[in-house]
């Protein structure tokens, strides 16, 4: 048995090696077997499917929140600048004697970037901290993911950044600090059409988040009302990292504008590399390339390039002059705009369970979705009907290590 | 023009892709093992050359155009690229020494599990020691462009890492066909009991083709880093397991055929995103797995042995 030759073994170990390959894909792609919430997109989340029971009453003595994002990842910075904005707004709650007498607490969770995993750590928050409210996500397919089990049991979140017009439609116990991609969507096209003078854009969509295909789909539709065209709609994969077969193909076709709403690490990347292929086209995106990271990874190629967000951390507002001043006392760096709509979204947070008068989650769900003006440093935020802020946006341009300010558009 | 830019495109990336299939294949030639931790050993070269390009003070070429006729940078270049691929030689060989020796007499699948569980160990300890996060990968190249004309683009980048891919590959087919060692690698390959019959060390033969497809796979992990400059500790499952499918492709165990499935494949995931099915460029690589374990197992050109009972 030694001496087999080679024919049989080859194919023995093939199949067994295939086998082996498709183990280790569905250990890194697929959601776990808990929970098959990671496969579902868009609306079709419905909390029915969802296995959890309704939350037990709150019994803590403190006030802990649960908080789930991406510390680790392609989206680290997104995790770590919403924690970041969260922490303050507790440190100060809590130096002025917490909320109703008592300490708030954050337990926060990484999800890695996973929508699989930000489901099963929200079901830890829940069934095994029995938090009395949840934080997060900052990426739509995240919020997607989590958002049904915190519907179902009954257990109020709030999503600071997650754009995606499904999070929020999942049901009465999920709420968002931030506009929604209809609205930025619209913001890139009427920034691409009026300031830029662009006759023609291509979009480079990111398939699998449910984010990057909701603002293409927006920007497209105001971009072609206006008279606009779009020449080309290429995709790629986040973690992809190989963008030249798309851009070549997208020069061809000679754009005005390339409209990319993506995150930051595939965005520097798609940045250098079309600057290697010689485009010269200005680049536009979304709030996914607000991160520090940004101008790391896209080096010079990212430089004027523009982006739709939720804040200028340039502004005058005297709100937004002492946050930044206080973060960059704290953390040695200057707030992003994920950091200012947690902060806002944490305080949203503790303003309602103030207004409650207690723990009871009912009460706090209906204190949230009667926010209104409340004075973030985001701007004055009020919940709608679908329980979606109304904010501005602005625009930010690419300059060195920080973004200048270029406009703000009001809803 | 554009299909020859998109030519361009697929050639780089194949020649990426054919130097890490170069070391599955070697690794089955001696010891019929599939090294599921090779896309591993891979990530930890781009990870060796982005310390030792630190170490060297390169990372500030992260915003600077570098110089291209600046004869100490190509040499600190030459210098990072000898220190990552001797680290990952003996990554290699340590993998083997430790993790697939004692196996050697054990059932093929206790070694390919095995495999698989060093390839755990290795990303999620990388996971562990450098962060899980993306980091950018210094311009060890300067980004000139050779050709700049509007339909067309050739960048020093891409030149230098087909350049350097193919003087690997003919290096390596040098090793294999000229020198005493590779002598004694083809003898193993060919029936292991027999060349150690021979007076042939098989512990050592093995060791060095660990050691130097290790090696190559730390260049590729360098090159490609340049390439696509970011770098985190899983850039290696999935470039892993197409270089997997590409040496299965050509005829695992033929080191030609590892050099003509790269660049297929490349060229297939190429001509796929190029006609905008971007969505399907992972997708493609395995359907060309399973049409190649169907249609022609031994691989385009793998040998057919008749089996011996």
């Amino acid at each position: 048995m030694r001496k087999l030759g080679i024919s049989a073994p080859i194919f023995s170990s093939l199949l067994l090696s295939a086998i082996a390959t498709t183990a280790l894909l569905s250990g890194c792609k697929e959601p776990p077997a808990e929970s098959d919430l990671g496969t579902v997109r868009g609306a079709s989340a419905t909390p029915s499917s969802v296995d959890i029971a309704k939350a037990k009453p709150y019994e803590g003595s403190d006030i802990v929140i649960g908080e789930y994002g991406s510390m680790t990842g392609t989206t680290a910075t997104f995790g770590k600048s919403t924690h970041n904005g969260i922490m303050m707004a507790v440190e100060e709650a809590n130096a002025a004697g917490g909320v109703i007498g008592k300490q708030i607490k954050i337990e926060a969770l990484d999800d890695q970037g996973l929508p699989e995993q930000a489901a099963t750590v929200v079901k830890r928050l829940i069934t095994q901290s029995n938090v009395l409210a949840v934080l997060g996500e900052v990426a739509s397919s995240r919020s997607l993911a989590a958002a049904p089990i915190c519907q179902k049991a009954g257990v109020p979140m709030i999503s600071p950044t997650s754009t995606n017009p499904a999070v929020t439609q999942t049901g009465d116990y999920i709420f968002r600090t931030c506009f929604i991609d209809p609205f930025q969507g619209t913001v890139g096209a009427k920034f691409a059409r009026q300031t830029l003078k662009a006759g023609s854009a291509a979009i480079l969509t990111d398939v699998k988040n449910d984010y990057s295909v909701g603002l293409a789909k927006f920007f497209k539709e105001e971009f072609t009302k206006s008279g606009g065209k779009i020449v080309s709609e290429a995709s790629y994969s986040e973690g992809d990292k190989d963008f030249r077969a798309q851009l070549t193909n997208i020069k061809g076709k000679n754009p005005g504008v390339i409209y990319i709403p993506g995150y930051y690490t595939e965005v520097g990347n798609i940045a250098l590399q079309a600057k290697s292929l010689g485009m010269k086209q200005p680049l536009l995106g979304g709030d996914g390339w607000d991160s520090p990271k940004l101008a790391e990874i896209g080096k010079g190629a990212v430089q004027g390039a523009y982006f739709s967000t939720h804040y200028s951390p340039e502004s005058k507002d005297p709100r937004v002059v002492k946050f930044v001043a206080d973060f960059k006392k704290k953390y040695s760096e200057t707030p992003d705009a994920l950091a200012a709509v947690a902060y806002d979204a944490a305080k949203i947070l503790f303003a309602a369970i103030k207004s409650a008068g207690g723990t009871d989650r009912d009460k706090i769900r209906d204190a949230i979705a009667a926010t209104k003006n409340f004075p973030g440093v985001t701007g004055d935020i009020t919940l709608d009907a679908d329980r979606n802020a109304i904010k501005p946006a602005v625009i930010l341009q690419v300059a060195g290590k920080s973004y200048k300010y270029v406009t703000t558009v009001k809803p | 023009m554009e299909i020859l830019q998109q030519i361009v495109n697929g050639l780089t990336q194949g020649a990426i892709y054919a130097l890490i299939a170069l070391g599955y294949t070697m690794v089955y030639g001696v010891l019929r093992l599939i090294n599921f931790a090779h896309g591993d050993v891979y990530m930890l070269g781009a990870f060796a050359g982005f310390y030792s390009a630190a170490w060297l003070g390169l990372t500030k070429r992260l915003d600077a155009e570098a110089p291209v006729y600046d004869f100490t940078h190509w040499l600190q270049v030459a210098v990072v690229f000898f220190i990552a691929m001797l680290a990952c030689a003996l990554v290699g060989a340590a993998l083997e020494r430790f993790a697939y020796r004692p196996l050697r007499q054990s059932p093929r699948l206790t070694a390919l599990i095995t495999a698989i569980g060093v390839s755990l160990v290795l990303e999620n300890g990388a996971q562990a020691v450098f962060s899980p996060d993306p980091q950018p990968f210094p311009a060890l190249i300067p980004p000139t462009n050779l050709i700049d004309k509007p339909d067309f683009n050739l960048s020093l980048v891409q030149v230098t890492i087909i350049g350097v891919a193919f003087l690997l590959m003919i290096g390596l087919q040098f090793i294999v066909t000229k020198t005493r060692m590779g002598r004694a690698m083809r003898a193993v390959s060919l029936d292991r009991n027999a060349a150690s019959l021979m007076g042939i060390n098989t512990d050592v033969v093995i060791a060095f083709t660990f050691a130097l497809g290790s090696a190559l796979a730390a260049a590729g992990g360098i090159l490609n880093s340049v390439y696509q400059p970011t770098i985190d500790p899983l850039m290696g499952l999935m470039v892993g397991l197409k270089a997997f499918v590409a040496a299965v492709l050509g005829g695992i165990g033929s080191i030609p055929g590892a050099v003509l499935g790269g660049l297929l494949m490349s060229g297939a995931e190429t001509a796929v995103v190029a006609r905008g099915y971007s969505e399907y460029r992972d997708a493609i690589a395995f359907a060309i797995l399973i049409l190649v374990l169907l249609l022609r197992p031994a691989g385009l050109l793998g040998r057919t042995a008749p089996e011996k009972v």
